[in-house]
């Protein structure tokens, strides 16, 4: 099937079979090889990416069915050599080591920062229901989520 | 996954036009269930037919006695939408407690409902509020729906529109997650209903059951106190590694006795 | 400090920029040109006999390109998987090892054993065909349990293992122990239940075997820890490829945690099955493969007894322990229940004698290795709960009870009866440290305040030491290491002054890109910005022995200063020649080499431009270039150790158990990167807390199916599972290496379970409870608290 989707800001359309997986999609056929597959059971979050603007398991949904969305993908954030500002305290924050968990973390905490109006450590735990790491312990992701979300925050107040 | 044929009906008409004509065709609307079962191969449906772009399946419209939520609506706007919030807001509750942030962007109460899933968290409400469930063909009664292990009243091509929730006086919805999971081990969902009381229970049989033994103790005075002594059989629920029969069972009576307590605390409302 | 970006400072990691935007290079996200892709048929049996596979049945489906079996193996010679450790039972009995065979030949012993590898073009018709092939099995009863498995009537799963016995194997004084037994005030004992682990990183393991048959060169891409062991050991003794046509590459690997340093039999089949159908082969596991094919971790079963004086001095501990080894020996399997947890026993504390007993034992269940901590978490679990039993049962504080029996700051070196000589610590100082971070004082009050909610609150305390820094090797080889264990470095100075830096470690979330250089840095006034870390590619780096046991620093890193020790004295001589100076008067210090007491000076650039384009130089003395090489091999394990303190408190209703507080102070050696070793710590206190509270992996007793077999069963921690944890260091200096440092790689993992289910114990000891085994689920608490109060009720 021919799908036509903008990816990262840019117009892609591909030829898919139906039961492709975005996630094999997006690494497979398009080679953004950032997205990440951590289980096979929806429940890792390491394949997070935003489809429309919320975050998805790009493993959990068909390509086919990102037909006419805009997804974005962890390779979609930064401007240039400019981290987003939520890539940038997870930098500050310790908040990854071995980065396989990353791109998903970062992914599902933007959201977090966009759809949470006051923020707290609770609140992020909560969140990250979905986003399974087994390198941090969390601790450091929380706060990068924290002061990601006070970033995210201060660049819109700002621009 | 097993390669099959995509179908993107444009009406509820051509969905089921399909649904009848295909060899073993699936319905896929977020396809939380369906797709990780296709993954694994344990499903291998020759025709997916995607309505999760069906007009008129999506949405939440407030009445002066109910709350009707579109199949194809998501577990996100349910538990976001302030009109679920201020009117049932144990179900904006049950909703914003389903899996995790991204299987509530994209999973839907219509697939959780009609896969009736043992651990699945709507079947509780839709039970517990004595819901009905509108399909392309007819409307079931809550109590006739949910049959057995992922089974329902719902025929082979029938397809569930939407849920038309009663506003109760009161509800809360109290659930025990699997701490793997994070399903529901137990989940407890009690209301005050025009008709009467009603105690739902998910994750501890094979599908959503009412405690009758806890309605009545309740009809008769409603406070966690009342529920004292009062139990579901062990005898026939589920037992896995992480919870034995006679634990659910006794989760019950306690997620049940919190459930009333919100309710009489005026928590959920 | 000779640099702003030196040691000690908590530098952001030079690594983070590739792995936040996506640019990081994992096995999985590589593509060779004409790559296929394989599938691995596994056995659904935990122990069966093959009758038969019907390959040509699959060989016509679409885009099939092989279909290999053991039988393949065997025609093509090709070796078992060899085991790294050979462990010595009592009266000098060598350990049981059978073949290994990299897939199954005649006989399947574990559920998820590898029967056959179909390659196809793509992953679905892989897929397809590897669901489609018949394999015909007579299914055996299995032996699953440990316990089980030694019993007379147990199903053998090697005609030539008797009892299914690995290894019968003892450390220490027996009769000197019984002595100490003899003549005790009290005895303490427990008996428990070390729960079996699945280690699970959350990169998935993953392969790509490459031949080229034009150059006779095998190339193979690897989720590895350590990927020049895997060239040696799957070169040398499984594929008979020479060392020097054989590359082993190991890119960004996403957490390792032990069980990515083993060498699996998929590496051998991919660069096998490489050379046979002369094109790349790539393997993915899938999570719920993973489960069914990483080794698993821990499973002990133990009776243990701690004899003490009557002021609560300990006079012995006597040991006895059944460990599981799987159904085969995996690289480090019989090494972990045996030296890195007999030899651990001593614990921080001044047990004259001690005497422990191990019985290693194959089972029906997938094969049992090393997972951060491997076998001093077990260890420490034994020894902290047998602590707080005593404590309680001779009504001593449990801080009280350490402290009487700390081995004193001023005792170190200090020889323990369990063969390790603990070069340095101060366990009391971390204890007093930990105690007052956590407001031990102030628990009573805490309890009372959770009692007044209707919750049971309870505090655990550990005190603990391990031994890490794998290893010293001439003790290793003693201990029946078949390979000395140091670790190299080398360090290029580029022309320009740049730096770049082949280590044998290998990071995969450790920060080495950054703590490494971090170490240059200090030691050549270099910025970490001018210094690359190489590591994980045998085409690129000289021999290693990869990161395993909290080893990367304490070997890898000495090894390094020790490079750059040798970059100093050649400069000094070089810098000597071009100043006209002697050379014994030449001093190095902030990125100049200085005439002692002149103004006369060369930067560290300037001499490594001078090392590359001499005209003038002594050529009769010296080489040009600027490039040395070190391998170093310590001369004793380090000794981290520490104090951790957790609270819980648990809903009687519903068993559920929250750890509400989490305080750690450990002795991690001289600190690179706090920020890293604070990362480190966490990460470990997650994971031990994971053991303690949350994971297990289920077999079916009868069966052998793994019951655990995905996330959905086996428990994963969230971020919702943890408390925001306190974590500090109190530092001890490693006495015989020259950084001073000890590792912190584990530490949170080998305090923690046993910290957390001391606090459990505390919860509910007002019940009766002495012992709780892990992990502490809601269930089982719920079951004990029942249980107890129906016991109340009836008396």
């Amino acid at each position: 099937m021919q799908i036509a989707l903008t990816l990262n800001g840019k117009e892609v359309s591909a030829e898919v079979r139906p039961s492709l997986l975005l996630s094999e999609f997006l690494r497979e056929q398009l080679g953004l090889t950032g997205t990440h597959v951590g289980c096979d059971t929806s429940q890792c979050g390491a394949c997070v990416v935003h489809v429309d603007g919320v975050s998805m398991k790009s493993c959990t949904m068909l390509a086919v069915s990102a037909a006419g969305t805009a997804v974005t993908t962890i390779e979609g954030l930064a401007q240039g050599d400019v981290l987003h500002p939520m890539q940038q305290a997870f930098h500050e924050c310790h908040g990854l080591q071995c980065g396989f968990c990353t791109p998903g973390m970062v992914m599902s905490a933007i959201e977090f920062a966009e759809t949470t109006p006051e923020p707290t450590e609770e609140k992020a735990r909560a969140w990250l229901e979905g986003n399974i790491c087994r390198c941090t312990g969390y601790q450091n992701i929380i706060d990068s989520m924290l002061a990601g979300a006070a970033k995210m925050k201060s660049t819109q107040a700002g621009a | 996954m097993k390669d099959f044929v995509y179908h993107r009906p444009s009406s509820l008409d051509e969905a089921t036009g399909l649904l009848a004509g295909a060899e073993d065709a699936k319905l896929l609307a977020g396809g939380m269930t369906l797709l990780p079962t296709m993954k694994q191969r344990l499903a291998m449906p020759s025709d997916i037919i995607d309505i999760s772009g069906l007009s008129g399946l999506s949405g939440i419209t407030v009445t002066a006695d109910s709350v009707e939520i579109g199949a194809a609506t998501k577990h996100a706007a349910v538990a976001s939408s302030a009109e679920v919030q201020a009117v049932i807001p144990a179900l904006a509750k049950l909703a914003g407690g389903i899996g995790d942030p991204q299987v509530r962007n994209r999973g839907t109460m219509g697939g959780s409902v009609a896969n009736s899933d043992p651990a699945a968290d709507y079947p509780a409400a839709v039970l517990g509020l004595g819901a009905t469930i509108v399909t392309d063909r007819r409307s079931i009664d809550a109590d006739s729906f949910f049959t057995g292990l992922f089974e329902t009243a719902l025929e082979e091509d029938e397809i569930i529109t939407k849920i038309v929730f009663p506003i109760p006086e009161a509800a809360a919805y109290v659930k025990f997650p699997s701490p793997a999971s994070r399903y529901a081990l137990v989940g407890v969902f009690v209301a005050k209903t025009k008709g009467g009381l009603r105690v739902a229970v998910t994750g501890a049989g094979p599908c959503a059951f009412r405690a009758t033994d806890f309605e009545t103790a309740l009809a008769k005075e409603f406070s966690p106190t009342a529920l004292a002594g009062v139990t579901v059989p062990a005898d026939g629920l589920n037992a896995d590694i992480h919870a034995d029969a006679e634990y659910r069972a006794h989760l019950v009576g306690v997620t049940a006795r919190r459930a009333v307590a919100e309710i009489a605390n005026g928590g959920a409302a | 400090m000779s640099s702003a970006t030196g040691i000690g400072v908590p530098l952001r990691r030079k690594e983070d920029k590739r792995f936040l935007t996506g640019r990081g290079n994992y096995v999985a996200d590589m593509k060779l040109a004409g790559m296929v892709q394989a599938v691995f048929v596994r056995s659904p049996h935990a122990h069966a006999l093959i009758k038969g596979i019907d390959t040509a049945s699959v060989m016509g489906m679409d885009g099939v390109v092989a279909v290999l079996t053991g039988e393949d193996l065997a025609t093509d010679g090709v070796g078992g998987i060899p085991c790294g450790w050979g462990i010595t039972g009592k009266g000098g009995v060598a350990m049981k090892e059978p073949p290994h065979p990299a897939m199954a030949q005649g006989k399947v012993r574990h559920a998820g054993e590898a029967v056959a590898m179909v390659m196809a073009e793509t992953l679905e018709q892989a897929r397809e065909a590897a669901e489609a092939l018949v394999v015909d099995y007579d299914p055996l009863p299995a032996a699953v349990g440990v316990l089980d498995a030694m019993h007379s009537s147990a199903p053998q799963l090697f005609d030539d293992v008797p009892g299914n016995l690995c290894y019968d194997w003892d450390v220490g004084n027996e009769r000197a122990t019984d002595a100490a037994f003899a003549k005790a005030a009290h005895i303490s004992s427990i008996s428990l239940v070390n729960n079996r682990l699945i280690p699970n990183a959350m990169e998935p393991r993953a392969a790509i075997g490459e031949f080229n048959p034009g150059t006779g060169d095998y190339t193979l891409w690897t989720t590895s820890q350590n990927p020049h062991v895997i060239k040696l050991l799957m070169g040398n003794f499984v594929l008979n490829i020479p060392q020097h046509k054989l590359r082993v590459v190991a890119p960004d690997v996403g957490g390792g945690f032990g069980v990515k340093s083993f060498h699996y039999p998929e590496e051998t089949l991919v660069t096998w099955a490489s050379s046979k159908i002369r094109r790349p082969v790539k393997w993915v596991c899938e999570r719920s493969e993973g489960f069914l094919s990483d080794a698993h971790a821990r499973d002990h079963v133990t009776t243990a007894e701690l004899a003490l004086d009557e002021d609560g001095k300990f006079l012995g501990l006597r040991v006895k322990t059944v460990a599981n080894m799987g159904a085969y020996l995996s690289t480090f399997g019989p090494n972990i229940p045996s030296n890195l947890y007999g030899l651990l026993l001593a614990g921080v504390y001044t047990t004259p004698v001690i005497y422990c007993e191990v019985k290693a034992v194959f089972t029906n269940t997938l094969p049992v290795d090393a997972y951060r901590g491997a076998g001093r978490p077990e260890a420490t679990f034994v020894l902290e709960r047998l602590v707080d039993i005593a404590a309680t049962e001779m009504g001593i504080a449990k801080d009280e009870i350490r402290r009487r029996n700390i081995i004193p700051k001023e005792a170190y070196p200090y020889q323990t009866p369990v063969i390790m000589e603990y070069d340095s610590g101060d366990p009391a100082g971390c204890l007093d440290k930990a105690l007052e971070a956590a407001d031990w004082a102030g628990f009573a009050d805490r309890k009372a305040a959770s009692a007044a909610e209707g919750k049971l609150r309870g505090i655990g305390l550990c005190t603990y030491i391990e031994a890490c820094g794998l290893a010293p090797s001439r003790i290793a080889g003693r201990l029946g290491a078949r390979a000395g264990l140091y670790e190299s470095a080398a360090i290029r100075v580029h022309p320009t002054g740049d730096i770049s830096v082949f280590t044998g470690s290998h990071t995969h979330g450790q920060g080495h890109e950054t703590t490494f250089a971090q170490i240059v840095s200090e030691q050549l006034g270099v910025p970490v910005d001018k210094i690359d870390i190489v590591h994980g590619d045998t085409a690129k780096v000289q021999f290693g022995m990869g990161t395993y046991a909290s080893r990367s620093l304490a070997v890898g890193g000495v090894a390094l200063a020790k490079a750059g020790d040798k970059i100093i004295a050649k400069g000094k001589k070089i810098a000597a020649h071009m100043l006209e100076a002697s050379e014994s008067d030449i001093e190095f210090g902030g990125g100049e080499f200085r005439v002692a007491g002149t103004d006369r000076a060369k930067s560290f650039a300037e001499i490594a431009l001078a090392a590359y384009v001499p005209h003038d130089y002594p050529l009769e003395v010296m080489e040009p270039g600027l490039e040395e090489q070190a391998f170093y091999d310590p001369v004793n394990f380090t000794f981290p150790g520490g104090a951790h303190i957790a609270e819980v408190e648990i809903d009687p209703e519903t068993g559920v158990v929250d750890l509400v507080a989490y305080t750690a102070v450990d002795d991690v050696g001289t600190v690179i990167n706090p920020l890293v070793v604070d990362g480190q710590i966490h990460g470990g206190i997650a994971q031990g807390v994971g053991q303690a509270l949350f994971e297990n992996c289920v077999y079916d007793d009868e069966s052998g199916q793994l019951l655990s077999g995905s996330f959905m069963d086996y428990c994963m921690p969230r971020a919702d599972d943890l408390p925001r944890m306190t974590v500090a260091t109190h530092i001890t200096a490693c006495a015989h290496n020259a950084l001073g440092v000890k590792g912190c790689g584990e530490v949170g993992t080998i305090g923690s379970p046993a910290t957390v289910m001391n606090a459990v114990v505390d919860a509910l000891a007002h019940l009766g409870v002495t012992h709780v085994d892990m992990p502490a689920s809601p269930n089982r608490i719920w079951r004990i608290i029942h249980n107890a109060q129906s016991a109340m009720a009836a008396e």
